[in-house]
């Protein structure tokens, strides 16, 4: 898993990259918490353009983030999630909760 | 020529190991001509069944993992075995959101029922788990066969 950090426009944006999975949740989980600790942002758009794989581990990490950004009354999006991984997003019911945009772009806009 | 084979693949439960089984399998899969999204489907699956056993099998230790599959009459069996702690309610923890932990999502065994045809636990509190996964894979000469 690798995690490219940005903030642009309010939004801390995360862009994911291999895979999302037991081994790798707990890095993701870390990486993310610093990075909104150190820049104060508790808002994210969560790039999953480049994501591999995700199952239900990486999913409880993506959760955690979120549960984590709504107590501090920040927002939560996900972008480009690839097809097989917006199949699990969707099972998951995470898509009722999370917006998905198809850009940064337009995640930025909305 | 009807293709029959079979793999065997043992590790110690680690979080290194999901990645190595899940990929191991669906490799195996490709054998047959499953579509890219059906080996997509596979690897979440056999990563779930395979999470289940490093995280719940051995408490905080480590024990063995063996993943095993066979091709044949057009479908893929996968059999994820360990020897742990078992689980006492199977029924219980086949249920959406059966965890309790925060980061968890308790999906597992959704995920594998949904991604694979059949599913099948056989679990004995203290000796271990099995359990077996089926997909078929659909042969693109003959049609689908209506229900009626």
């Amino acid at each position: 898993m690798h995690l490219e950090e940005e903030l642009a426009g309010g939004f801390l944006i995360f862009r994911v990259k291999g895979e999302l999975d037991l081994n790798t949740a707990e890095e993701f989980r870390r990486r993310a918490e610093d990075a909104m600790y150190q820049h104060r942002c508790y808002s994210l758009v969560l790039n999953l353009r480049k994501l591999d794989f995700l199952d239900s581990a990486g999913l409880g990490a993506i959760l955690g983030r979120y549960r984590q950004v709504s107590q501090r009354q920040g927002r939560m999006v996900i972008v480009a999630p690839p097809t097989h991984i917006q199949t699990v997003l969707e099972m998951s019911g995470i898509r009722k909760i999370i917006p998905i945009f198809a850009s940064e772009q337009k995640a930025l806009a909305g | 020529m009807e293709l029959r084979n079979e793999v065997k693949l043992e590790f110690p439960s680690r979080a290194e190991n999901v990645g190595l089984a899940r990929v191991s399998m669906a490799a195996f899969a490709g054998q047959l001509d499953f579509t890219l999204p059906d080996l997509e489907e596979i690897k979440v699956a056999v990563s779930e069944a395979v999470t289940n056993c490093i995280v719940h099998a051995y408490g905080d230790g480590t024990g063995l993992i063996r993943v095993s599959a066979t091709l044949g009459d057009g479908s893929l069996k996968v059999t994820v075995e360990d020897w742990g702690r078992g689980i006492t309610d199977v029924e219980q923890a086949r249920q959406p959101s059966f965890s309790t932990e925060p980061e968890r999502m308790g999906l597992g065994f959704v995920f594998m029922e949904s991604f694979m045809d059949k599913v099948e636990v056989d679990s004995n509190p203290g000796r271990g788990t099995r359990v077996h996964m089926w997909k078929e894979c659909p042969s693109p000469e003959s049609p689908e066969i209506q229900e009626t």
